[in-house]
C-alpha cells in the first residue's frame, strides 16, 4: 500500500485516474462595470495521494483554484474534474481548511470536530471514535473540552484540520492555513501536517505564501504570475517521501526549489 | 477580606462589588429628593416626599398590586409576540431578498409613525380590553427584535457557511447549527431594549383608553390631584422594566456563557 503511494506520488507515473485535474480553467467576474480575468488558462493534473503546494503574488487567485476544486465556484471557461467526475456542484468528498479556523465558539474543540459528523449525519459512535482518533494524531489531547477562546492560534486550526480531516476525505483543501501563526508553531504544525499527510495518504492541495513551507511540504510546487493568475511553472521537488524539518532544509534540492520559486515570484511582480 | 471566587461567599462578595456603585447612586437620589420635599422647597402636592409616596405604596399596596399585574401581563405578552413575530420576520427576510426589499420600507414606515398617536385608533377598532395594549406594545417592541436578528443571522461568517456547503448540510441543519446560535448575542442586545420599550407601548395603550393597569392609576391620580400615588404608580412602572430587563439579563447569561461579552464581564468581576 505504502509503496503503491509512493509510486503515485512520483508526477508522470499517475497513469491512473487524477484526483484533482484542472483543464484550461478561466475565472471572469464583473467588478464596478468592468470585467476581471482572475484565473486564466490553469492546468494541473495532481494524482491520488500526492501534495502540491500552490504559491503566488497576492490575489493572483489561488484561493478561488481552491474554490474551484470544492465547487463553490463554477469556472467561467474549462473543466474541473475530481476522480473523473466532472465538479458540478459543491463536493461533499473534501476537506476544507481557511486561514482562521472559523470554528463555533459555543462549541467545545470536540463538538466542533463532530460538526462535520453531525452536518452528513454520520454515525455517532463512529464519528466519536474518528475524532478521538483525530484528536490524539493532532495532540489535541486534553484540550477535548475547551472552548475555542480557551486555545491558542496553533490549536484552532489543529480543530480546524480535525474537523476536515473526520469524513476520511480523499481530498483536502487548505487556504493559507498556517498564515496567522507565529514563525515557531508554523514549523511545529508543518512538521505535523507532513506527519498526518504521511499517516492518511491524502491528496492535499496547500495555499500558502511561505515559500519554505510550499517546498518542505510538497511534491510539486505549482508557482503562479500575478493578476490575472496564470501558471508560471510546475517545480518539480526532488525531495524524499518521508521528510525531517532541519535535515530537509540543509539538502541542495530544497534550497535549488526555494531559489527557482523565488525567482520566478520576483520575475512575476517585476512584470506587473 | 481575601476573595473566595469559588463558594458562594465569593459570589456573594462580586455581587456586591458589582452593585453597591448603581445602589449608592440611587440612594443619593433618594437623599436629594427627600432634602428637596424637607426643606419645602417645593410644594408637597407638587413632590411628595419619599416617606409620603412608600407609605401610599404600603397603604394601597393591593390595589398598586392588582394594576401593576395587569401593565405587567400586557406588557410580557406584547413582548413574547413581538419577539415570535420578530424572529420570523428576520428569518424570512434573511433567507428571501425579494421579501426584505418589499417588508423593509415597511417596516421602517410602521416604525416611524409616533404610536401615541395611533394607539387611540387601536381604541376605536379593538375597545377597552387587553388587546389594544398588547397591540401597542407588540408595534413598539418588535423593530428591535427585527434589527437585531437580522444583524445577527447576516454577521455569521462565510466561511463557516462555505465549510457547511461542503459538508452537504441541509439549510436546515445549517440555520439550526451555525446560523441560529450565531445570531443569539446580537438577538440579546435587541430583546434588552424591546423589553423596556414594551412596558412603554403598554403604558400608552392604557392612557388613551382603559379601567386598569398603571397607566390608568396614573391618570387617575393625575385628575385628582394625588401627586404620592402618582409617583407611586411611576416607581413600579419602572420596576417592571428593571425586572424584565434583568429576566433577560439572566436569560442571555444562562444561554450565551461563550459569549465575548460575557467573557469580558466575567474578566472583570474577578478582579
Amino acid at each position: 500500500m505504502k509503496g503503491n503511494l509512493e509510486a503515485e506520488r512520483t508526477p508522470g507515473a499517475a497513469t491512473a485516474v487524477a484526483a484533482v485535474e484542472l483543464d484550461a480553467v478561466a475565472v471572469r467576474f464583473r467588478a464596478k462595470k468592468k470585467e476581471v480575468t482572475a484565473l486564466r488558462d490553469v492546468s494541473l493534473s495532481v494524482a491520488p495521494g500526492e501534495f502540491v503546494s500552490i504559491v503566488g503574488p497576492s490575489g493572483c487567485g489561488k484561493s478561488t483554484l481552491l474554490k474551484l476544486v470544492s465547487g463553490l465556484l463554477r469556472p467561467s471557461a474549462g473543466g474541473v474534474r475530481l476522480f473523473g467526475e466532472a465538479v458540478g456542484g459543491t463536493r461533499h468528498d473534501i476537506g476544507y481548511v481557511f486561514q482562521r479556523a472559523a470554528l463555533l465558539e459555543w462549541r467545545s474543540a470536540r463538538r466542533n470536530i463532530l460538526l462535520q459528523a453531525e452536518m452528513r449525519g454520520m454515525p455517532a459512535a463512529e464519528a466519536g471514535r474518528r475524532a478521538d482518533e483525530l484528536i490524539e494524531m493532532t495532540g489535541l489531547t486534553g484540550f477535548e473540552d475547551a472552548l475555542p477562546h480557551e486555545l491558542s492560534g496553533g490549536m484552532q486550526q489543529r480543530v480546524a484540520l480535525c474537523r476536515a480531516l473526520l469524513h476520511r476525505p480523499p481530498v483536502l483543501l487548505m487556504d493559507e492555513p498556517f498564515g496567522a501563526l507565529d514563525a515557531l508553531t508554523r514549523e511545529q504544525m508543518n512538521v505535523e501536517l507532513h506527519r498526518i499527510w504521511r499517516e492518511t495518504g491524502t491528496t492535499v492541495l496547500l495555499v500558502t505564501h511561505s515559500i519554505a513551507e510550499s517546498v518542505y511540504l510538497a511534491n510539486r510546487v505549482l508557482v503562479m504570475t500575478a493578476r490575472p493568475g496564470t501558471v508560471a511553472e510546475i517545480i518539480d521537488v526532488d525531495l524524499p517521501g518521508s521528510r525531517d524539518y532541519a535535515e530537509t532544509m540543509s539538502q541542495p534540492p530544497f534550497a535549488e526549489a526555494t531559489g527557482r520559486i523565488r525567482d520566478l515570484l520576483g520575475a512575476a511582480t517585476a512584470t506587473d | 477580606m481575601s476573595m473566595n471566587p469559588g463558594g458562594s461567599e465569593g459570589r456573594l462578595l462580586t455581587v456586591l462589588e458589582r452593585s453597591w456603585r448603581p445602589v449608592a447612586l440611587l440612594i443619593a437620589c433618594f437623599a436629594v429628593w427627600w432634602a428637596i420635599t424637607s426643606t419645602r422647597l417645593v410644594p408637597p402636592y407638587l413632590v411628595p416626599s419619599p416617606g409620603t409616596t412608600l407609605g401610599v405604596m404600603t397603604e394601597k399596596s393591593s390595589y398598586l398590586w392588582q394594576h401593576t399585574w395587569v401593565t405587567t401581563y400586557e406588557t410580557v405578552l406584547g413582548f413574547v409576540i413581538a419577539v415570535v413575530i420578530g424572529v420570523l420576520a428576520a428569518v424570512v427576510m434573511v433567507y428571501s431578498t425579494t421579501v426584505e426589499k418589499t417588508l423593509y420600507p415597511v417596516l421602517l414606515f410602521a416604525q416611524v409613525i409616533p404610536k401615541i398617536a395611533i394607539a387611540p385608533l387601536f381604541v376605536v377598532w379593538l375597545g377597552f380590553g387587553l388587546t389594544p395594549k398588547v397591540v401597542v406594545a407588540v408595534l413598539i417592541a418588535f423593530f428591535p427584535v427585527v434589527i437585531s436578528m437580522v444583524t445577527g443571522l447576516k454577521s455569521v461568517d462565510p466561511e463557516m457557511l462555505q465549510l457547511a456547503a461542503t459538508m452537504g448540510a441541509s439549510p436546515l441543519k445549517t440555520f439550526a447549527k451555525i446560523r441560529f446560535p450565531a445570531s443569539l448575542p446580537h438577538l440579546f442586545s435587541g430583546l434588552k431594549v424591546a423589553v423596556t420599550l414594551a412596558v412603554t407601548g403598554a403604558v400608552v395603550g392604557e392612557f388613551v383608553g382603559a379601567n386598569e393597569g398603571l397607566g390608568f392609576v396614573i391618570l387617575q391620580a393625575n385628575g385628582n390631584l394625588d401627586t404620592p400615588m402618582l409617583f407611586a404608580g411611576l416607581l413600579v412602572m419602572s420596576l417592571i422594566g428593571v425586572v424584565l430587563f434583568v429576566l433577560v439579563e439572566i436569560a442571555e447569561q444562562l444561554m450565551l456563557p461563550w459569549h465575548a461579552s460575557r467573557r469580558g464581564e466575567a474578566a472583570t468581576t474577578t478582579l
